[in-house]
């Protein structure tokens, strides 16, 4: 192991040519000449266009679906029932029918020629009150629930119990088994799945779970501790990924059991799977290609129902490609649902701002699954806590993965009732923060996590002024007022499969595969970062080529994933190809192949470096054979690692007459091990700060109660941050010694958990008052600051 | 700035609309413009004049059914035949596969298929392309091409200001018709001059660094 180390380590902080550099991606070019070809933008021949008649219900039966008038209009090619007479519909936008026509204006006119009927069914939206009187469950789990519990990312220990106690209602087929694995369910898991009790589901008319009362330490022996007990009302709604590039494929069947689908995915290796699943047609007959994606943050790891409703209709068009991308309202109503998180809590602390207790009686959904707790108390690991989660089932679409799955609902309801606390005492809450340290290192720190939250805190603190710019709540005169707040954040990030196929030719070209994508992260930069660091070469004296399941498989990227496992995988492929070419070459030195090194374009003696060939002349020294390796992760030699942190501060304006808050500035100190590409990630880091502006100021899914549809799908009144509405933004990595040795860890998830918390406690250091709910818009500030104003947003 | 190229008249330097929507060919009353009359002077008789004006081009009936459609994109002339209802937008992108301009919202919010008509920026999304044949359009294709890149765009790349890049053709194009217009735009300009256009990653600290830039190695 120690030799595998040796071997295939990182090379150290004097020897990196590339590794941690200032690097311009490498696809830049393409993007910024508009030349990346998106799937969106991909024009197969002969290719029709699709459109997709959805349910207007939120809840409702299917009674008829007349297509007859659709299918005789000159131009439709083909038109597949995708919810027919006698489905369920769960949410508004749901797909129903979809056409396929020789353009775009031809497929619209179908899809309105087509008639649905629907037996409406009583709905239910409202996520935002709380649930009174509910009675704890005790019935069997649904497939739903556990699922549930898996995109929640709930731990093993606390699924199994859960399992344990209350049973299935449904049997684990091997299908579904196979399903979970895929979706990298530990076996633990899925065999105690296997082996729970199945039985009868009771019937259950409300839309409420109250799962099980959580305990930890003695909580009522905590409060009495304290001097101070702080009570408050926190959450956030429900948010939408609005990627930019929405959902949708082309699919086409170049015979009768081959399907080819450029498709926006995340996760380019795993999806021939899922279509092989729908299609009933062997996984190796399926072809995934995707160059580039606009954006995924978490919503596009499957084929969806619309993947395998577009094969079913190219496949009813005689095979022709056939593109399907969401409208923007779709989009918005049915790609993409971040759960919702509310809750009530109390925080009981000493005077000297010691914590002791906590509890929260929380509630969110997830759509028709409910909605799994978020992390409470987050990070900061309060010794006495009792707390207790209410599910909400509603008609609004399915939940996704977004950025660090309930993170930053845990965090937002954490951070803000601690800053309620410290304000409660008269105390600063970084020096409560502070006080409180120790509560964060996790139970099996291998990291110093804890220092490393206090050094965090310490340079965001001077990045943003904290000693010269916090005051104690709602000070300042005059009408605008400014104010600052915290948050600490945290996440995994261990790095996935992956496999990296590296050719060296005899002609000196390099050539990378990988069935990986790049979201726009820098993924194809770091891994030619990895191959040219360790090779001598620069970016551009290799070909990466990823985007497509014919390369070697690579894990999707969710979970700050990626960077772990293409880097790793990179880098043995490239040491193995490095070993073999110096095998190859070392007689021609005179020298033996260990004392080789590969440095700026040539192989030479390490002892004396003018003993040299040129990178092209050592690789003519193959004749015909070229070097083939093939790096794997997990492999040899401890690369990667996992668990990162952060601190964010935020520093904000807000006018008291009319509510607006305004960014003033932002900033993080973040860490996530050996930076390979220090330009893209401040990258990642500067957008994870800016969707939490956007978060915490605008989004929100606004739902009817008495419609049961959205009524902001769209992006006039679904609202993003614009570059006027950010402020000023400080980016600061934590690299170099004690954080190198650790090798590269994700970064896509962790800095975009912290800002909301950091601005809601800054808008409350500013005017005085907490606004309990996001997003902070100009009306509930106002109601904050007059609560006898009416309409005041309490639960 | 006194030399700014095009500017109309009427408006207000530190209010700049980043955006005029295109005129429409005959009346010459954009829609930006009518708001602003109706706006500032809720003037009734100019407000019937426009209204007129509208009446009238519908007296030229397009389709239904396919018409001859001749634009020029890049400084070349394309040709097509096209239902009148297909946007700029649709037509760029799937008849003459310049795939640069991004279709998002769909409905002039989000800036992701700016390009430039008579050298103004406009979102192609609410254009017809009937409407657009007589103007030089340029998209971002037309700016420059890996090798030999537009300013603009290497200042993007030099100072990472794309992830997915999705958004980055419209914001390119937008700083084209902004920098044309504010060849040394303040920190505050910038922000109005591109307030029309939205990214979703998250790329605004790298834009900012790179319209900078982009005004300092053009007045070079």
């Amino acid at each position: 192991m120690a030799d595998d180390n040796t071997k295939y380590g990182w090379p150290a902080a004097g020897q990196r040519t590339l590794i941690g550099k200032r690097i311009s991606r490498v696809d830049g070019p393409d993007k910024v000449s508009g030349r990346a070809k998106y799937t969106y933008d991909v024009h197969r021949p002969g290719m029709l266009y699709g459109k997709v008649v959805r349910s207007p219900h939120a809840h409702a039966k299917v009674v008829s679906v007349d297509a007859s008038a659709a299918e005789k209009m000159p131009g439709v090619k083909g038109v597949y029932i995708i919810q027919d007479k006698g489905s369920e519909i769960h949410w508004a936008g749901d797909d129903v029918v979809v056409v396929a026509a020789v353009d775009e204006p031809t497929a619209a006119d179908a899809a309105r020629a087509i008639k649905v009927e629907y037996q409406p069914l009583p709905f239910f939206v409202d996520d935002f009150t709380q649930p009174q009187n509910v009675a704890e469950s005790t019935g069997p789990l649904t497939q739903r629930d556990v699922g549930q519990m898996i995109n929640d990312d709930m731990p093993d220990d606390q699924l199994l119990a859960t399992v344990q106690k209350r049973g299935l209602a449904f049997k684990v087929s091997p299908e579904l088994a196979k399903r979970l694995k895929d979706n990298e369910v530990s076996d633990e898991v899925i065999k105690a799945l296997q082996a729970a009790p199945v039985k009868e589901p009771q019937p259950n008319d409300s839309p409420y779970k109250k799962e099980t009362e959580q305990v930890k330490g003695d909580p009522d022996a905590g409060f009495k501790e304290a001097d101070v007990v702080s009570e408050g009302v926190y959450g956030c709604p429900v948010i939408t990924h609005c990627c930019l590039e929405s959902h949708g494929s082309i699919a086409e069947w170049p015979d009768n059991d081959h399907l080819f689908s450029h498709i926006s995915t995340q996760n380019v290796s795993g999806l021939a799977g899922q279509f092989a699943q729908a299609l009933k047609i062997p996984e190796s007959n399926v072809h995934v290609h995707q160059d580039h994606i606009g954006g995924g943050f978490g919503s596009k790891f499957g084929i969806d129902r619309w993947g395998a409703y577009t094969a079913q209709v190219s496949k009813k068009a005689g095979g022709k490609p056939v593109r399907v991308m969401l409208e923007r309202d779709a989009e918005l109503e049915v790609a993409g649902c971040r759960p919702s998180a509310f809750a009530k809590v109390k925080v009981g602390a000493k005077k000297d701002g010691t914590l002791t207790a906590w509890q929260s009686e929380s509630w969110g959904t997830g759509g028709p699954g409910g909605g799994g707790a978020p992390p409470m108390p987050y990070v900061v690991n309060i010794p006495n806590q009792r707390k207790q989660h209410t599910a909400v089932a509603t008609n609004i679409g399915p939940a996704r993965a977004w950025r660090a799955p309930n993170h930053p609902q845990g965090c937002l309801i954490t951070m803000s009732a601690i800053e309620d606390c410290a304000a409660k005492i008269g105390m600063d809450p970084l020096q409560l923060m502070l006080k409180n340290i120790a509560l964060t290192a996790p139970p099996e720190d291998t990291f110093h996590r804890a220092e490393t939250y206090r050094d965090e805190l310490m340079i965001a603190a001077d990045l943003i002024g904290w000693k010269q710019n916090w005051h104690p709540r709602g000070q300042g005169s005059g009408t605008t007022k400014r104010g600052l707040g915290l948050a600490i954040h945290t996440w995994g990030g261990r790095g996935h499969e992956s496999n990296c196929a590296l050719t060296i030719y005899p002609t000196g070209s390099v050539e990378i595969q990988m069935g990986t994508q790049d979201l726009g992260v820098g993924t194809r930069t770091a891994i030619l970062i990895v191959a040219g660091d360790t090779l001598g070469l620069q970016l551009n004296q290799m070909e990466l080529k990823i985007g497509d399941n014919q390369y070697p498989k690579s894990g999707g990227s969710g979970g700050s994933t990626t960077i772990g496992g293409v880097s790793s995988s990179t880098r043995r492929a490239a040491i193995d190809a490095r070993e073999q070419l110096f095998a190859k070459v070392a007689s021609a030195l005179n020298a033996k192949p260990e004392d080789l090194e590969a440095v700026g374009g040539s192989i030479r003696v390490k002892s004396a470096p003018s003993r040299s060939l040129s990178w092209k002349d050592a690789c003519a020294r193959l004749g015909t054979q070229p070097i083939q390796a093939l790096g794997k992760n997990p492999g040899p030699g401890d690369l990667i690692s996992s668990g990162v942190g952060g601190a964010v501060m935020a520093d904000v304006s807000v006018d008291t007459e009319t509510g607006i808050v305004k960014m003033n500035k932002m900033v993080c100190a973040q860490d996530c091990g050996l930076v390979i590409s220090l330009k893209t990630a401040e990258s990642q880091v500067y957008g994870a700060m800016i969707m939490g502006i956007a978060t915490t100021l605008y989004e929100e899914k606004i739902m009817d109660n008495n419609l049961g549809a959205m009524l902001n799908p769209n992006m006039d009144f679904y609202r993003l941050a614009g570059i006027g509405d950010v402020g000023e933004l400080v980016v600061h990595m934590m690299t170099g010694k004690g954080y190198d040795e650790r090798g590269p860890i994700g970064l896509g998830e962790p800095p975009t958990v912290g800002p909301m918390a950091a601005i809601g406690n800054a808008v409350a250091n500013a005017i005085g008052v907490r606004v309990p709910f996001l997003p902070i818009t100009p009306d509930r500030v106002v109601n904050a600051l007059n609560p006898q104003g009416g309409n005041n947003a309490t639960v | 700035m006194d030399d700014l190229p095009e500017k109309p008249a009427k408006q207000d330097k530190n209010d700049e609309p980043k955006k005029s929507k295109p005129s429409s060919s005959s009346s010459g009353v954009s829609r930006r413009d009518f708001l602003k009359i109706s706006g500032v002077s809720a003037a009734v008789p100019l407000v019937s004049h426009v209204s007129a004006l509208a009446l009238d081009d519908t007296a030229h009936v397009q389709g239904p059914g396919k018409v001859p459609v001749s634009l020029n994109v890049n400084g070349k002339k394309l040709n097509a035949q096209l239902e009148p209802r297909v946007t700029l937008l649709d037509a760029l992108r799937d008849q003459f596969e310049l795939t640069g301009a991004k279709r998002v919202c769909d409905r002039g919010t989000c800036g992701a298929c700016t390009i430039l008509m008579d050298n103004k920026a406009v979102y192609a999304c609410s254009v017809l392309a009937i409407d657009a044949q007589a103007a030089q359009i340029t998209t971002v294709e037309g700016l420059g091409e890996p090798g030999h890149l537009h300013p603009i765009q290497q200042a993007f790349i030099d100072n990472d200001a794309q992830q997915c890049g999705f958004c980055t053709p419209g914001f390119v194009v937008a700083t084209k018709a902004f920098l044309d217009q504010h060849p040394n735009p303040t920190p505050e300009q910038i922000k109005h001059g591109l307030g029309g256009n939205f990214c979703r990653c998250g790329t605004y600290a790298g834009m900012r660094a790179a319209v900078l830039q982009a005004a300092k190695t053009k007045g070079a």
